[in-house]
């Protein structure tokens, strides 16, 4: 496996001319030799992977083979399950996420996250948004509230849709309208990372255009990994892809090596569609 | 490599090769049937090698289109997506590779009964050699062989010494006899054809090379036989 190409720059940041000099970067996340149990049974060897900020990384891959369980060690959501371990370390600006000292709730609201069902809750669409600044005292009156609410909207491309009808139901809208409610909600509380797991699986294809607008926009601030079932959704959305299979990192490059010269069998075999 | 999980995609792929292949093959003979209607002052030959054409046409257009529906319809991807690509401009290069036999032929047609046999002959020689870079990297693409590719690649320099020989053969010969610049002005033009159709087998050679490997060949790096000019 060869991740050592390229793990010292962002290749979001290196556009026509760019100075690959002034793209030099650390990885916001730095997963080292994470291996995930269930029961004591292996779902993830070793996965050592770097996550850049401003950028997206798709983790692909075929059914089980770990990228979900991998994504959710991000933001310690394998916490919640019994039986789950997970050894190896993982950094996120130079603080191991699995410390005793990192509170995982706090963590989440770092590391934001979107299912692959949208999920709002039975609450008014302004609510929805309103919830965890609320929660996580980040306003101190009604009037930082609303702004809030209205820039979380307008960044997920919603306010325009939904600016009239806050106080009905977010389960009132649309699948497409309820998941980037979901990406609003999340980014309310000034995440800096945002995983996605198969956010677009339950859409169709015009709301997954606007979902994977969204992200193209979002990427400009916030560090991205998105899970996708959809080799041409990874290749037309991230910067990086990481191809899982087994439960072990196979391959990670960016994007556009992966996906026109790849350096693995398994990975060429995967994308062109020789096993699945 | 593997089949893919859906045939129909492997058939497909499949029958874009095989009809590269064709073109190849008509090409191939165009070249040399071309040159040989030069060598032998042979009118029926010569027709018959631009009656070949409007196929060549043709199968470059049904390769084109079978590559546009399966762009639209399977989203080739690594080996693949290089496949198609390399198909699509090898197609293009053929073509080429075609009309430019095609306009020998024509060439062949116009030459006066009483231009030398030495002076067809030229033309003929350096026919030999081109036809085989051709035939060399048409193997290269239906044994999928890089090396075959880069050997093809890096000896265009041995065509462009042809060419420059010939050059001052029939300069020669006009310098000599002017009432041979007609004939030698055709010549040097049928000359320039097969240098050109060098220089396509160069290219097909780069794609090949690409597809095969999905690296590539640098044309700075390739070497060149020094510059004469014409």
């Amino acid at each position: 496996m060869d991740t050592t190409a390229q793990t010292d720059y962002n290749p979001a940041l290196t556009g026509d001319g760019a100075d690959k000099a002034q793209a030099l970067v650390y990885p916001r996340i730095d997963c080292k030799d994470v291996s995930v149990f269930y029961s004591g049974k292996q779902a993830v060897f070793d996965v050592s992977l770097p996550v850049y900020d401003r950028s997206v990384t798709a983790l692909i891959g075929p059914s089980g083979c770990g990228k979900s369980t991998f994504l959710r060690c991000l933001n310690r959501m394998n916490d919640t399950i019994d039986g789950a371990k997970v050894t190896g370390e993982i950094f996120m600006d130079g603080e191991n996420i699995n410390s005793p000292e990192v509170d995982p709730v706090l963590l989440r609201s770092r590391v934001g996250m979107v299912f692959q069902k949208p999920n709002p809750f039975p609450k008014s669409i302004y609510d929805n948004i309103a919830y965890g600044p609320r929660i996580h005292g980040l306003v101190e009156d009604r009037q930082e509230l609303d702004a809030i609410v209205e820039k979380s909207l307008r960044r997920a491309g919603l306010w325009q849709e939904v600016k009239d009808r806050l106080a009905q139901p977010g389960t009132s809208l649309s699948g497409g309208q309820q998941q980037r409610l979901c990406i609003a909600r999340a980014i309310a509380v000034r995440p800096e990372v945002i995983l996605m797991d198969e956010p677009c699986s339950s859409l169709d294809p015009i709301a997954t255009a606007r979902i994977e607008e969204l992200i193209d926009e979002l990427r400009k601030r916030y560090c991205i990994v998105i899970v996708t079932h959809s080799m041409q959704q990874a290749a037309r959305v991230s910067q990086r892809t990481a191809f899982f299979h087994l439960g072990h990192l196979v391959e990670m490059g960016d994007t556009d090596q992966i996906f026109t010269s790849p350096r693995e069998r398994r990975t060429e075999d995967y994308i062109t569609g020789r096993f699945g | 490599m593997a089949d893919h999980i859906v045939s129909a995609f492997t058939d497909e792929l499949d029958k874009i090769a095989a009809d590269l292949m064709r073109m190849g093959g008509i090409v191939e003979t165009m070249i040399l049937d071309s040159c040989q209607a030069v060598d032998r002052n042979d009118h029926d030959l010569a027709k018959d090698v631009i009656s070949r054409d409007p196929s060549v046409d043709r199968l470059e257009e049904e390769v084109e289109r079978q590559i546009v529906s399966l762009i639209a319809r399977r989203q080739p991807m690594a080996h693949d997506l290089r496949s198609v690509f390399a198909a699509l401009k090898t197609a293009g290069e053929l073509e080429r590779i075609g009309d430019l036999s095609k306009n020998i032929g024509k060439r062949a047609l116009m030459l006066d009964d009483a231009v030398s046999a030495n002076m067809r002959h030229g033309v003929a020689r350096m026919a030999r050699p081109v036809s085989l870079q051709l035939h060399a990297v048409l193997d290269a693409y239906a044994t999928s062989n890089a090396d075959t590719a880069k050997t093809v690649w890096e000896s265009d320099d041995d065509i462009d010494q042809h060419y420059n020989s010939l050059f001052r053969e029939m300069i020669t010969y006009m310098i000599e006899d002017p009432r041979t610049i007609g004939a030698g002005a055709h010549m040097l033009f049928m000359a320039k054809n097969l240098e050109r159709i060098g220089d396509h087998c160069t290219n097909i050679a780069e794609f090949i090379y690409f597809q095969i490997t999905g690296e590539y060949l640098m044309p700075h790096e390739r070497p060149k036989a020094p510059n004469t000019g014409v």
